[in-house]
């Protein structure tokens, strides 16, 4: 289990950050994705492995409107 | 064409550090004229725009005063930063009135040329008071310091004619047209009270007047009211320092690197540039924020045929002009050019339509079951050209087309029009007959709250049920974001104070997708903090947009990335810049505090703004039919179990829909209590004499308001 944005997620073997992203539906382009606390830069989304019990955040950056 | 019944002349203020110092004021009901002294109080309490709109309001109005009484005004600023070049969206000019939706001051905002001209042409704001007995337009010569009043019996009333020819009259050119802006409305703007006002710009690539709107609150329904057909402005000789800054080289030096960052950003963030604010369809369809047949969902398979590429592709003319004032390097204003009109007064013809904004696809489009760009487009045209809020009215109609489908009302009513939701040639036929004041269209035009009145009273609807589904706060309809899942957009929406338009707030990704702000106490900061920073561009003269619909490469490192600190800090060295002042951010939010809270104030001086006032439509809480709730069936019994320990596996349906009623109207009621709080208000929302003076806005008047409530 891992958690994304404070609340628990299923892990599986092989998730990256593309892939996670993918699962959750998150196609808002303007993110910024930090694992355990470590910024991600998008290009290392498709090979940054999570891992199980890895604390994600994704900060979609709309405040807008 | 007219006669001209009155003029005037006057020597042009030069701008001196963003302001002139001087404003108009006009009363058409005597045709009397004056110049006014923008006082030292005025820049200290109200800094300028919508500030300056609010006080000169405060003072033409009483108690008992009615959007329709001669005294209420018609006020408009630009602001101090307003009308630099240096900087994106630096041409907003703000609008305030007692507007006859809510019967409280409205505000709105608009891009388009007509501000910064004003200000250039002497003045810094524009008081227009007084109701005519014949259709006039006022002219303001800002170059030979002249204005004109003159009989406009004989002018189109629809805008896209109206300003055409009226910037046609007084170019001396077509060099000339472009410095001539207009305000202006349509035909339907006199027969219903969602009447918005266009600000033209001429655009001298497509040839065409184009317009931005300062639409919300039935601007446009006071402007024809008074009997005013038109404004109209003209200054030839629009330089990058016309403000007279204090320190130019700061502002050049902080426009260059946005300019920088828009350049390099743009293409990998939103896509201002490309598609404009409509880029977000989409995205708001897949995070179940697209409001869909009158917000009951949050998104539709079909959203594909209205999605943003496919008005790129086949409906948009790109690569043209496409900033609403000079140095917006965003240029999100979208066109599309050619486009061949299938109904109405105008049909066979083709013109230019201004957009299509977010708010257009997702209100004219999917909070009405329509997903056809054409349609979209037409409506969008309409809607314009006849002097119709959009969002007003696709609200309205979403409302309209449930009652329909829910057999509140039935053809008997509607005129035979079969107003459900997806019918296109229905909608359209309403725009027609708002525009005409005539059948079923001219109720459309009373907005939401009096239609529902109206349905229970006179066709024998359901009261509770049209309470739950007519989206409407405070008498304003509601913006087009579905928010049943944010809280804090809730609030956002029900507590900002003019009616629920997003401009205060805009919470739901922090909120409801990144989980950024959990407690009520985290959602009363933001429902403090967000209402208050971007009350400020509206007292300087700034468009929104490029605040954080682009962010600099490195945004993520701060602490808060929401605010876009470094945007923040562009600000305060442009204000500072512009004016001469030294304020920091603390004291930018001083700024519009005071504006804000006295704006809460003059509600309650005018008989709202209290907690009474603050409660939203069930729909904005949660769901109101079983169909909505099986929509979202796992995520409600989740909450079920999660929230309030229950076991929906032995509950009704009905039960489900209940026990979630009640539980999300006490999360509300506990929002309200925690952002009074955070906002200094009683828990009746009444601004405490307390707050009032640790801002500085302890004015014997404001405190007459309040004391009586507290």
């Amino acid at each position: 289990m891992i958690t994304v944005n404070t609340e628990a997620y299923p892990w599986h073997p092989g998730m990256t950050v593309r892939s996670l992203l993918d699962e959750k539906v998150f196609t808002f382009r303007h993110i910024i994705v930090r694992v355990n606390g470590e910024y991600v830069p998008e290009e290392d989304y498709e090979n940054f492995a999570v891992q199980d019990e890895d604390d994600v955040v994704v900060l979609h950056l709309m405040a807008g409107g | 064409m007219g006669t001209i019944i009155k003029e005037y002349s006057y020597t042009p203020a030069k701008v001196e550090r963003g302001y002139s110092g001087k404003s108009l004021y006009i009363n058409v009901s005597d045709l009397r004229i004056e110049e006014k002294v923008i006082t030292d109080f005025m820049k200290e309490k109200f800094t300028g725009g919508k500030g300056f709109d609010l006080w000169y309001l405060w003072n033409a109005v009483t108690p008992e005063t009615r959007w329709d009484s001669p005294e209420n005004e018609i006020v408009m600023s630009v602001g101090p930063i307003g009308g630099i070049t240096q900087y994106s969206g630096t041409g907003k000019t703000l609008v305030a009135a007692i507007s006859p939706l809510t019967g409280i001051p409205i505000d709105s905002n608009a891009g388009g040329y007509f501000g910064p001209l004003l200000k250039f042409s002497g003045w810094d704001a524009f008081e227009l008071q007084g109701k005519s007995d014949k259709d006039i337009l006022i002219y303001i010569d800002g170059n030979n310091g002249l204005i004109q009043i003159e009989e406009a019996e004989d002018y189109p009333e629809d805008s896209h004619l109206l300003a055409e020819e009226l910037t046609r009259k007084y170019a001396l050119n077509e060099d000339d047209m472009v410095n001539i802006s207009v305000v202006c409305t349509g035909s339907a703007a006199k027969h219903g009270y969602m009447g918005m006002l266009n600000f033209s710009f001429y655009d001298p690539r497509r040839k065409v007047c184009r317009f931005k709107q300062a639409a919300r609150g039935g601007l446009g329904t006071i402007l024809r009211d008074k009997k005013v057909k038109a404004l109209v402005v003209k200054y030839k000789g629009v330089t990058p320092n016309l403000n007279n800054a204090a320190d130019i080289a700061t502002i050049n030096k902080v426009g260059v690197k946005y300019h920088k960052e828009m350049h390099d950003l743009d293409s990998k963030q939103n896509k201002m540039r490309q598609i404009g604010t409509a880029n977000t369809v989409m995205i708001m369809s897949q995070y179940d924020l697209l409001p869909t047949r009158n917000f009951q969902t949050g998104g539709d398979p079909e959203v594909v045929k209205i999605a943003p590429e496919i008005f790129i592709n086949e409906w948009l003319t790109q690569g043209l002009h496409d900033g609403c004032w000079y140095g917006c390097t965003m240029s999100c204003a979208k066109c599309a050019d050619h486009f061949l009109l299938t109904s109405g007064p105008y049909a066979g013809e083709r013109v230019t339509v201004d957009g299509p904004e977010y708010e257009c696809v997702a209100g004219l489009g999917a909070n009405l079951g329509i997903f056809d760009p054409q349609a979209i487009l037409e409506q969008n045209f309409y809607c314009d050209t006849y002097g119709i809020d959009l969002i007003s009215y696709a609200t309205t109609v979403a409302f309209i087309m449930e009652c329909y489908e829910r057999e509140q009302i039935g053809p008997d009513h509607t005129g035979g029009l079969e107003l459900r939701f997806g019918n296109a040639s229905a909608s359209l036929e309403l725009i027609h007959q708002m525009s005409r004041g005539e059948g079923f269209g001219k109720l459309v035009g009373l907005g939401t709250r009096n239609l529902k009145k109206i349905f229970v009273d006179e066709f024998g609807a359901d009261p509770m049920l049209l309470e739950d589904i007519g989206m409407e706060t405070k008498g304003l309809e509601y913006a087009e974001y579905s928010h049943k899942e944010s809280l804090a957009q809730q609030g956002g929406f029900a507590l900002a104070t003019k009616g629920p338009q997003h401009d205060e707030a805009w919470l739901i990704f922090m909120d409801m997708v990144n989980k950024q702000i959990p407690t009520f106490e985290d959602k009363a900061n933001a429902l403090y903090y967000f209402p208050m920073f971007r009350t400020w561009f509206g007292l300087v003269g700034l468009c929104k947009l490029p605040w954080n619909d682009i962010v600099p490469a490195d945004n993520h490192k701060t602490d808060s990335p929401a605010k876009v600190p470094e945007h923040v800090q562009n600000y305060v060295d442009i204000f500072n810049a512009v004016t001469g002042r030294n304020i920091d951010k603390d004291e930018l939010i001083l700024q519009s505090e005071r504006v804000y809270q006295f704006q809460r104030v003059f509600s309650v001086r005018m008989g709202k703004g209290e907690r009474k006032d603050d409660y939203p439509p069930y729909r904005s809480l949660g769901p109101v039919s079983p169909e909505e709730y099986l929509s979202r069936q796992e995520l409600y019994d989740k909450q079920l179990r999660d929230l309030q320990g229950l076991n929906p596996e032995t509950m009704s349906l009905n039960e489900k829909i209940a026990a979630t009623r009640r539980y999300r109207e006490d999360q509300y009621e506990q929002l309200m209590d925690a952002v009074y709080r955070r906002r200094g208000w009683t828990m009746n929302g009444i601004p405490t004499p307390e707050r009032l003076k640790e801002i500085g806005m302890d004015l014997p008047q404001l405190i007459e308001v309040v004391e009586p409530k507290l």
